[in-house]
């Protein structure tokens, strides 16, 4: 029992995460049709922004800071203008492929001008066990819960009660009808890659400390966020955190009680079960299909 | 048309003529990266079908060719001719190939895309955690390569003809099926799957067909890769392989029949010729292919169509401009 209120929490705790990543990738399916194979390394990035900026002298305050600003300038407007603005009348898979080896550049870039070694990473949450009825709970699992979950009701807010918020869900319910309407479409675009890069900056300092800094550390975690995405609902927000900590939750105790080869094969048949048979994902709403 | 054809056959002409005679000069090294050229390309061949004319997309081909070299190094380590391996690989592929098809009836686009994806990761486990099947990743030590029509093809030379060989009996057999009225269904399914359906087609039969055939190629390729190697474990067959076949077949032009022998080119040789430039030669492959997405998302034989659509529809407006004037000097 006490192992399994462990196993639970600090899968809650990596499925925040996850779901942070996911609805990122959400966001740039809905507002532009992108599918972002790249969206593992765009956590992993961040990361070597801010330790590049620590390594400069600054406080890892600081240093954040500037490296999420660094992400936001890249890995949301650069990404936009330079690689999906001029590909989204080509549709989808283009753009796809293009998100592919964006993922094998962010990675040989990384292992040629940072090298391959993995560096740790400061927390932002000083890692005391706290027990709980005999089990054993990390307060990093518990800080890294409330950030995640924070950080999806903020969203949740500005995509449902404010103004810019409403705009991006018409942009991504209607382009078309929005722009009618006097929606500046293109900004809400712009903005829904703004969010996805704050928000994988946001993942990135919570997940590297506690699978270091490494090239390769984001190919587990882009796998994750699309499951946990299709899992939740592709669009929905709340789907997304739903299916983030289903999924986390679901690969602890895999690895603990089914077993721990096949512990990655667990949330993937769960993603294929998904798709076969609630395509739409359990809290989304189906899409129709267009002739 | 007929300069364009022409020129077509020259091409095939010394392309094949430089894939007899070149070998005699290269090293052991040379021999083995065109080999591989060869074996990737039938791969990419299988996946063309399935994603270039029937239009599905599938991120699991590298697991075919996965299963195909599996079932080639076991049987032929256990005495079994490679003939027998073949085609118990088909089969399997085909079945598997099949079974993968289903979930494409139901779902399209980048859900058929996280399907195939996951199917493909599964696979990787399958092949890494099976050990008594596969020996896991101490992987199958010295796979022996065939005997061919009383000869021996143990030395690589012999075994580059068999690669080439069998690539070329493949491309025979792709462009009969594309011709044939199979083909043409194809593509109806890839342009526009209910127009399809209310002229008759069995869209469904088709999709599974496209998976199904695909896959065998993919397993076809993974058998004649186990011998060229002469050594499995499942390290090649990550979801990696899948990702790059399928940049093998968007990079050369999907949906074109010559697009996977040019995006295998690439991907193969594109390293080799680069080896000066040390450890950043996939950093320009992957900028390649992004600045090749954004100039051409049909790949670089989409360029090559599009000037000549070009040229033909400017040769034809001077056509009809020439025939106007001279019903004009008429009147």
């Amino acid at each position: 029992m006490s192992t399994l209120i462990s196993l639970i929490v600090s899968g809650c705790a990596t499925g925040a995460i996850y779901a942070l990543v996911a609805i990122g990738f959400t966001l740039l399916w809905q507002t532009s049709q992108t599918i972002n194979f790249a969206q593992g390394e765009f956590v992993m990035l961040p990361a070597f922004f801010m330790l590049a900026g620590m390594n400069m002298g600054m406080p890892f305050w600081l240093a954040i800071l500037v490296g999420t600003a660094i992400s936001v300038a890249i890995l949301g407007a650069a990404f936009k203008r330079a690689l999906v603005d001029p590909m989204l009348r080509h549709g989808a898979l283009p753009l796809a492929i293009a998100t592919m080896a964006l993922s094998i550049m962010m990675k040989e870039g990384v292992k040629e001008f940072y090298g391959a070694e993995a560096q740790p990473f400061p927390s932002l949450i000083p890692a005391i066990d706290l027990h709980f009825l005999g089990a054993t709970i990390s307060t990093q699992s518990l800080g890294l819960l409330a950030v995640g979950v924070a950080a999806v009701l903020a969203l949740q807010y500005l995509l449902n009660s404010t103004s810019v918020g409403r705009q991006m869900q018409a942009t991504a319910q209607n382009p078309n009808v929005a722009r009618i309407l006097g929606i500046p479409v293109e900004r809400m675009v712009m903005y829904s890659f703004i969010i996805n890069a704050i928000l994988v900056s946001v993942a990135s300092v919570l997940v590297t400390p506690l699978y270091l800094a490494k090239f390769s550390s984001g190919e587990t975690l882009g796998l994750a966020a699309f499951i946990a995405a299709i899992v939740g609902g592709f669009n929905q927000v709340r789907g997304a955190i739903l299916g983030g900590i289903l999924l986390g939750i679901t690969d602890n105790l895999a690895a603990t009680y089914i077993s721990t080869q096949y512990r990655s094969a667990v949330p993937l048949a769960l993603l294929i079960a998904v798709i076969l048979f609630r395509p739409q994902g359990l809290l989304g709403t189906a899409e129709e299909r267009t002739v | 048309m007929s300069t364009q054809r022409l020129l077509t056959l020259l091409g095939l002409t010394l392309g094949v003529l430089l894939l007899l005679v070149a070998p005699f000069w290269m090293s052991k090294y040379q021999l083995y990266v065109v080999s591989l050229w060869a074996v990737m390309s039938i791969a990419a061949i299988g996946l063309n079908l399935t994603l270039g004319y029937a239009g599905q997309v599938s991120l699991a081909q590298g697991v075919f060719v996965g299963v195909g070299a599996y079932t080639g190094a076991i049987m032929t380590t256990n005495g079994m001719p490679m003939a027998a391996a073949l085609v118990v690989a088909v089969v399997l592929c085909f079945a598997i190939g099949w079974a993968l098809g289903y979930p494409a009836l139901r779902v399209q686009h980048h859900y058929l895309a996280f399907v195939t994806l996951a199917f493909s990761t599964l696979g990787y486990l399958v092949f890494r955690n099976e050990e008594w099947l596969t020996k896991g990743i101490y992987g199958i030590v010295d796979v022996p390569r065939p005997m061919l029509l009383g000869v021996q093809a143990e030395s690589n030379l012999r075994f580059y003809f068999v690669c080439i060989l069998s690539l070329a009996i493949v491309s025979f057999g792709v462009w009969w099926l594309i011709r044939s009225p199979w083909g043409r269904a194809f593509v109806a399914l890839r342009e526009n799957p209910i127009r399809a359906l209310s002229l008759g087609v069995d869209t469904r039969r088709y999709t599974l067909m496209a998976f199904a055939i695909g896959s065998c190629l993919g397993g076809v390729a993974g058998v004649i890769y186990a011998p060229l190697v002469e050594f499995i474990d499942p390290s090649p067959f990550t979801l990696d392989l899948s990702l790059k076949l399928l940049m093998m077949v968007i990079v050369g032009g999907s949906g074109f029949f010559a697009g996977p022998y040019l995006g295998a080119a690439i991907a193969v040789l594109l390293p080799e010729v680069l080896r000066f430039t040390e450890g950043y030669y996939l950093l320009i492959y992957a900028a390649f292919v992004m600045i090749l997405m954004i100039i051409s998302p049909t790949g670089l034989l989409g360029i090559l169509d599009r000037y000549l659509t070009a040229r033909s529809t400017r040769k034809a407006s001077a056509a009809r401009a020439a025939l106007s004037a001279s019903f004009g000097d008429q009147t």
